[in-house]
């Protein structure tokens, strides 16, 4: 149901993301997702790749502090109003979402939102009763690396 | 027209100053031998009895204290005196192993009052005067030293303590306070703020300054002078000795006057321990003849100045000490506060951050401050921001807690803190005084 989250800590400084990036590209890790929350002095990048196993281990070999986060990725159709809809429906059952966005390009002709909130059995159930199956890790990519296919 | 508090002590010849200080200092060794048995033993260490001090000349052959001496002797170790006769103590802004309590029987405070009478009559003060005392209240020497030393010229005293800048300007304004007290990073800051409120000198009825406990810079005293008007007196002292008023600048602005008759100065080099000559740079060495409570023999101060002999154009005859140049051992004194790197290790560790950690410290606005930057661990990180601001927030609450002055914390990446020879750069002072 939920799909790993990379966490990265990010000081507030030059060529940080960049030296990130540069790590995965050179891995041929492709980013699907990202994300920044800064305050001043740091941020938390936030991203999905299509290998999360090995970018997060690539990462801790160049020093860098993360987590893995358990996120829901949902699918919405391509227009506007969808995710007013999504958000609308949370509120109204109460349901506090801590941070959303979005992944890049379409995924089977629909747009794709990242959520994270405290209660994913919740939000899946309540998505699923309004016609909106959580994505599933293979539709947006993300290998399966446990069985080896990295 | 300069004005003394003491004329006949602040103008004596050599030869008294000289006398006075071979009797007390006799007297005191003889008083510590008899009832401080930690200077005993030390005594006893170097071979040492009362007898073979027979005046100035013979206090080279005394041993050295130190800060770890103090700290050693916390709290009683070096009181010489019944607590029942003590009435006050005063503490450095130390903390926990570092923190210094000073013990005073009245007589102590009364001398220690006078020495900053000395100081404000110096700068001009009588008893018409207004004289706002803005240093801290407490513990800490500032405040209560300078209020006693105004009380004893006869001047109209203001306790407003530090901060609250508003109520200070309003203090200033609406009662006419003619000298200001305080540090010299706040009297920059009172400064720029009257400035501000388009308070031109004329409109600010302050006519003298006395500045002290934190390094300052002749351009900053022009500063201050220039924006409020007034003469800024540069005014030294230690809690381990009394307080402010250990020495004092007087008009001629070019030297802080020691109260000799209380304080016995010497300069070493602080490698060897050695006695250097008239006129060299070296650690001050400070003795105190007339201390009851807590007497001090060859305190190393760690401060790094010049002691200057020639004669004085005020008639003063008291040696003067040039403002200190450095701290001979790690110790940062930010907003007149000292601060130890390792307090900085300490709350760390408490927090659960890896000890990698850089203070820098710069002047901002005539203003310290001070930033420590701390390696993020994966401990302490989290995918919530505000999970990591709380934690963030702790360390300055803890720092904040131990030392006694903000810092701003900067989380950095790990292993970002630049090393050298494997050893991290704990201090990088900015400050240009």
């Amino acid at each position: 149901m939920t799909i790993q989250q990379i966490s990265v800590f990010l000081e507030n400084r030059a060529g940080q993301l960049a030296e990130i990036t540069t790590i995965l590209a050179d891995s041929q890790i492709n980013m699907r997702a990202l994300h920044i929350a800064e305050t001043s002095d740091y941020g938390v990048l936030r991203m999905i790749v299509d290998k999360p196993q090995k970018a997060a281990s690539l990462l801790l070999e160049h020093g860098f502090i993360l987590s893995m986060t358990a996120v829901l990725a949902v699918t919405v159709p391509d227009e506007p109003g969808a995710l007013g809809k999504i958000l609308t429906l949370l509120a109204r059952e109460n349901m506090d979402v801590e941070y959303v966005y979005s992944v890049f390009g379409q995924v089977k002709d629909r747009a794709c939102m990242i959520f994270r909130v405290a209660d994913f059995k919740r939000l899946a159930a309540l998505l699923e009763e309004n016609g909106m199956p959580p994505a599933r890790r293979e539709e947006l990519g993300i290998q399966d690396e446990q069985k080896g296919e990295d | 027209m300069e004005r003394y508090y003491q004329k006949e002590i602040e103008c004596a010849s050599r030869e008294q100053i000289r006398a006075w200080q071979d009797e007390r200092l006799v007297k005191q060794v003889h008083n510590v031998w008899d009832n401080v048995p930690y200077y005993r033993k030390k005594m006893e260490e170097k071979g040492l009895t009362p007898e073979d001090i027979r005046g100035v000349d013979d206090l080279h052959k005394l041993p050295f204290v130190t800060k770890d001496d103090l700290r050693q002797a916390y709290p009683y170790g070096l009181l010489a005196r019944p607590l029942k006769d003590c009435v006050r103590i005063q503490s450095t802004s130390g903390t926990t192993g570092k923190r210094v309590v000073a013990f005073y029987t009245q007589h102590d405070i009364d001398l220690w009052e006078d020495c900053c009478a000395r100081a404000i009559m110096a700068a001009g003060g009588t008893d018409e005067d207004v004289c706002q005392v803005s240093y801290g209240y407490g513990l800490f020497t500032g405040g209560p030293g300078l209020n006693g030393g105004s009380h004893k010229v006869g001047c109209l005293t203001i306790p407003t303590s530090s901060g609250n800048t508003e109520r200070q300007i309003m203090f200033i304004r609406d009662l006419n306070a003619t000298i200001l007290c305080c540090t010299p990073s706040y009297a920059a800051y009172l400064a720029e703020s009257m400035k501000e409120m388009g308070l031109t000198p004329d409109q600010i009825p302050l006519k003298a300054g006395i500045f002290g406990a934190e390094a300052w810079s002749q351009e900053m005293r022009q500063n201050i002078e220039e924006t409020l008007g007034i003469k800024a007196y540069d005014i030294y002292g230690l809690t381990e000795l009394s307080g402010p008023g250990v020495s004092f600048e007087c008009s001629a602005q070019s030297g802080m006057h020691i109260n000799e008759d209380h304080f016995i100065a010497e300069i070493i080099d602080p490698n060897t321990g050695e006695v250097l000559p008239e006129g060299s740079k070296g650690e001050l060495v400070f003795t105190s003849i007339t201390k009851e409570a807590f007497p001090l023999l060859r305190y190393r101060t760690r401060d790094i100045c010049v002691l200057h002999h020639e004669d004085c154009p005020c008639g003063r005859t008291h040696v003067k000490m040039s403002k200190p140049m450095g701290r001979s051992d790690d110790m940062l004194i930010i907003k007149g506060v000292n601060v130890f790197p390792s307090q900085i290790e300490t709350v760390l560790l408490g927090q659960s951050f890896a000890p990698n950690y850089q203070i820098i410290v710069d002047r901002v606005n005539n203003t310290d401050t001070m930033e420590v930057l701390v390696e993020m661990t994966p401990e302490m990180f989290s995918d919530q921001l505000s999970q990591v601001a709380e934690k963030e927030k702790q360390v300055v609450a803890a720092l904040k807690a131990m030392l006694g002055i903000y810092a701003k914390v900067r989380l950095v990446a790990p292993k970002s803190i630049t090393r050298s020879e494997g050893k991290a750069v704990r201090v990088i002072d900015k400050r240009k005084i």
